[in-house]
């Protein structure tokens, strides 16, 4: 037995006793509406073949929810709609989870309080993995319990609620590991963070590219194998135990790094620091770059990576045009071949925003950060107003989104114009699609820094709204969800490009409605107390 | 002498906690001026109010002839802060965290931040995460001693150094006491604080219960006596002024105000002394009584 490890789970528990019910309503709730609108819109044999169909020789929409192979039953559709997002829903949910129980803690001082008591140093990774396990297998049960009651197999209903327990465990073991070796929580955050981007793009690619050759990819995500366990079709049980024992094999590696770990520290080591301050680091602006530049870096040469990469697939998209004359009629109703790709890299670059917009949040956030963890007094008390010390910062959420849009659009538009050609004209096809996304991802950094202003108790919040507002804008269109449950997504409102109409309407409103509430936050904290 | 700090009613409740309940206090220019007080009896609170960090919900506070919410981004860079548990960004070098603070600040000497690294003997090359607690400080100090600032406000400046850095922290203040710099000093360590300042401040639950010189506190407290008589004298209890009164036969214990003591030794010459022992009270005995009885006590008698 672990000492001290009942304590901690109950106080891990205890804390996060808002968190987790939320998260948990968040998702059956999305299970259950998908299984709800899916009997609506396919009653028929013949309408969910055709939904098969369309959603196969549609790589854009592949990308998206994955290839539909089984189509006989409610649940088979219910489990290839939920695989593709309800997994990640629960791995995010998992990483979350151990870097605040383990990292956190340490780098907060607490848990050095705690574990002066008498309490094993494999007892807070413990607790945290006990508690990200148990999040996913009730979630699985309750899961198992929805589809019976739609009256679906037990065996499939089975896998399907365990495909996402096993997802999580995974990404819970990979933070375990990433928790061991970075140097920070905030890196180790970081790094799990873009594993699982990584693994949700390689998904997204595999079967974007479909039966042409490069689906092999999606085999390198875990989402991909969640993905393929297809539930009511096949219930492909090894896959659940490739997870399952991935996820041992992270687990067994972390406690092993946990052994040569020093608490609050990383085993990857940390270079002594500049005597002096270069020229740069002397007013707040110097300041926020060395704290922001780190995070800037990651995402532009992520987005870089993954922008190029999906271009570069548009070559299988041509290919299975003029493979299958079923596919080639529904692909003449979105536009012919240039439609196809067109639609594809409009999917791919409201991926893009929808990840810029959690960089948003990210960065926007960092203002409480410092403030909750006593940075920004020392700050404050010399000769830098608020107004100066938070604009500083919230440059990254205003400027740092729109660099990352246009990385992302050009690595796009250079991996798009490799393959197909016309090189100069994708990438100002694509710089213009990322550059319409910078009023949606505006707006969830607004809210973060209104929040902050106005009641910075709620700050966090904010990664609720995006998190729901994601949820909607990725599941609702398939769901033909109410125009106005999908008009709350800000990217419901922006052009889809390339290939779509430009409206400046609702780019100018979504950026005079950032503006009001990032000028109502900053006006509020100009008002309230700090610290 | 012009005021540097002037704060009069000073009320701050949060929510339903009233932190600060009509609290006084004047720093005048160029003294140190000592802020003593319980465990949360406002000091921090008082002194956040005093860099902007929160506003006042009543009474009236003036630092160096502006206000200190409205004029935070002038007034902070005519003074610096130490606060007592200092947080640095875990990426960035200490040598690189005192830049950044002078800087911001409106300039650091130099020469001036070699000579505190030597003699504070901090290495600038540590990251924020690496150092201990008592070097995390000294950046903080650092900064602040470096910084050429009319005002200094340091809340529990010194928790954390070893006995050897608390010296060298001394003479600091010292020498900017020398060069006309007012200091606004909170502590709870009592020697540091009387070999310091000039004046206290003691505060409680939020008010002000006691200013002035340190001897002008010890002349308000008690002086304990303790005298062996020729013969026992009946009665004296119920002399006024007296507190505390033990006797056993010749024998006399008593704490009598300051200014009764006259009267009490005439009483006792009157008996025949045979040994007589009148102690001022340590600084621990001022500070325990302010501390610790109910505000009432604490009034002089009259
Ligand atoms: N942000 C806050 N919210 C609620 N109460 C607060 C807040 N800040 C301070 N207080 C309360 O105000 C009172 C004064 O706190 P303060 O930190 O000023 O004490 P202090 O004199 O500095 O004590 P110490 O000697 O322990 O540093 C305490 O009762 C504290 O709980
Ligand atoms: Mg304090």
């Amino acid at each position: 037995m672990i000492a001290g490890l009942s304590v901690l789970l109950r106080l891990a528990l205890r804390r996060d006793r808002i968190m987790l019910p939320v998260w948990l309503y968040a998702l059956v709730a999305s299970v259950a509406s998908a299984a709800v609108s899916l009997r609506h819109l396919y009653p028929s044999q013949g309408s969910r073949d055709r939904l098969a169909l369309s959603i196969n020789s549609n790589a854009s929409l592949r990308a998206l929810y994955g290839p539909l192979y089984e189509t006989h039953s409610l649940g088979a559709l219910t489990a290839w709609r939920m695989l593709a997002i309800g997994p990640v829903m629960i791995a995010l949910l998992c990483q979350l989870l151990i870097t605040r129980h383990t990292r956190a803690e340490e780098e907060s001082g607490r848990l050095e309080l705690l574990s002066a008591g008498a309490l094993d140093r494999r007892a807070p990774l413990t607790a945290a993995l006990i508690t990200a396990g148990s999040i996913g297998l009730v979630f699985a049960s309750v899961v198992l319990a929805v589809m019976l009651g739609f009256g679906q197999d037990v065996a499939g209903s089975l896998a399907f609620g365990l495909a996402f327990p096993a997802v999580g465990l995974l990404f819970a073991g990979l933070t375990a590991v990433t928790a061991q070796l970075a140097p920070t929580g905030r890196t180790a955050n970081g790094l799990a963070g873009g594993a699982l981007g990584t693994a949700f793009l390689l998904r997204s690619i595999g079967d974007a590219a479909g039966s042409s050759g490069a689906s092999w990819v999606g085999w390198l995500s875990p989402l991909g194998w969640a993905e393929r366990v297809h539930p009511y079709g096949g219930n492909q049980w090894w896959l659940l135990g490739l997870l399952v024992g991935a996820a041992a094999v992270e687990i067994a590696m972390a406690y092993l790094l946990l052994a040569r770990r020093d608490l609050g520290g990383g085993l990857l080591p940390q270079r002594p620091g500049a005597t002096t301050a270069g020229a740069g680091l002397g007013r707040p602006l110097g300041l926020a770059w060395r704290l922001q530049r780190g995070t800037l870096w990651a995402w532009a040469v992520s987005l870089i990576v993954f922008g190029f990469v999906l271009g570069g697939i548009t070559k299988g998209l041509q290919q299975l045009v003029n493979d299958t004359p079923e596919a080639a009629q529904t692909i003449e109703r979105l536009g012919g071949t240039t439609g196809v790709v067109n639609s594809y890299l409009s999917t791919c670059t409201t991926f893009v925003a929808m990840a810029v917009a959690v960089y948003a949040v990210q960065t926007a956030l960092r203002l409480r950060e410092e403030e909750t963890g006593g940075r920004a007094e020392p700050v404050l008390a010399t000769a830098v107003g608020r107004l100066t010390w938070a604009g500083s910062h919230l440059l990254y959420p205003l400027l740092g989104t729109f660099v990352l849009l246009e990385a992302g659009g050009l690595a796009m538009g250079l991996g798009t114009g490799a393959v197909l050609g016309d090189t100069g004209g994708w990438i100002g096809r694509l710089l213009a699609a990322g550059l319409v996304q910078v009023p949606a991802v505006w707006l969830f950094a607004a809210a973060g820094t209104a929040l902050y202003g106005l009641q910075p108790q709620w700050t966090t919040g904010v990664w609720g709204l995006l998190g729901l507002l994601l949820l909607i804008t990725y599941l609702g269109p398939a769901m033909n969800a109410d125009h106005w449950l999908l008009d709350l997504s800000p990217f419901t409102h922006v052009p889809r490009l390339p290939g779509g109409a430009v409206h400046a309407a609702p780019l100018l409103w979504l950026t005079l409605l950032s503006g009001a509430l990032a000028a109502a936050g900053l006006l509020g904290l100009g008002r309230r107390d700090l610290g | 002498m012009a005021t540097a700090i002037s704060v009069s009613g000073l009320v701050k409740t949060f929510g339903r906690t009233r932190a600060l309940d009509g609290l006084n206090l004047t720093v005048e220019e160029g003294e140190v001026h000592g802020f003593l007080g319980p465990n949360g009896a406002g000091k921090s609170t008082t002194i956040r109010v005093l860099l902007g960090l929160i506003r006042a919900n009543g009474g009236t506070v003036r630092l160096l002839d502006g206000d200190p919410w409205r004029d935070a981004v002038a007034l902070h860079r005519r003074l610096a802060y130490v606060p007592g548990d200092v947080i640095l960004w875990r990426n960035l070098s200490g040598g690189e965290v005192i830049d950044l603070l002078g800087r911001l600040r409106g300039g650091i000497s130099a020469a001036r931040r070699g000579e505190l690294l030597d003699r504070f003997e901090l290495d600038p090359t540590q990251r924020g995460n690496a150092y201990s607690k008592g070097n995390r400080q000294k950046v903080a100090l650092v900064a602040a001693f470096a910084s050429d600032a009319e005002l200094l406000i340091l809340d529990e400046p010194t928790s954390g150094l070893d006995p050897l850095m608390e010296e060298v922290f001394r003479q600091c203040v010292a020498e900017e006491r020398d060069r006309g710099r007012t200091v606004l000093l909170s502590s709870h360590i009592l020697s540091e604080v009387e070999a310091l300042c000039d004046r206290v401040s003691i505060i409680r639950a939020g008010r002000t219960v006691e200013t002035g010189t340190l001897a002008e506190l010890r002349h308000l407290a008690r002086t304990s006596v303790e005298a062996e008589l020729v013969a026992s004298v009946p009665g004296l209890a119920d002399l006024p002024g007296l507190h505390d009164v033990q006797q056993n036969g010749t024998l006399l214990r008593c704490q009598v105000d300051a200014q009764r003591l006259d009267a009490l030794v005439a009483v006792l010459t009157r008996a025949g002394v045979r040994s007589l022992i009148c102690r001022p009270p340590t600084l621990e005995e001022l500070f325990l009584r302010h501390y610790g009885g109910a505000a009432s006590e604490l009034e002089p008698q009259p």
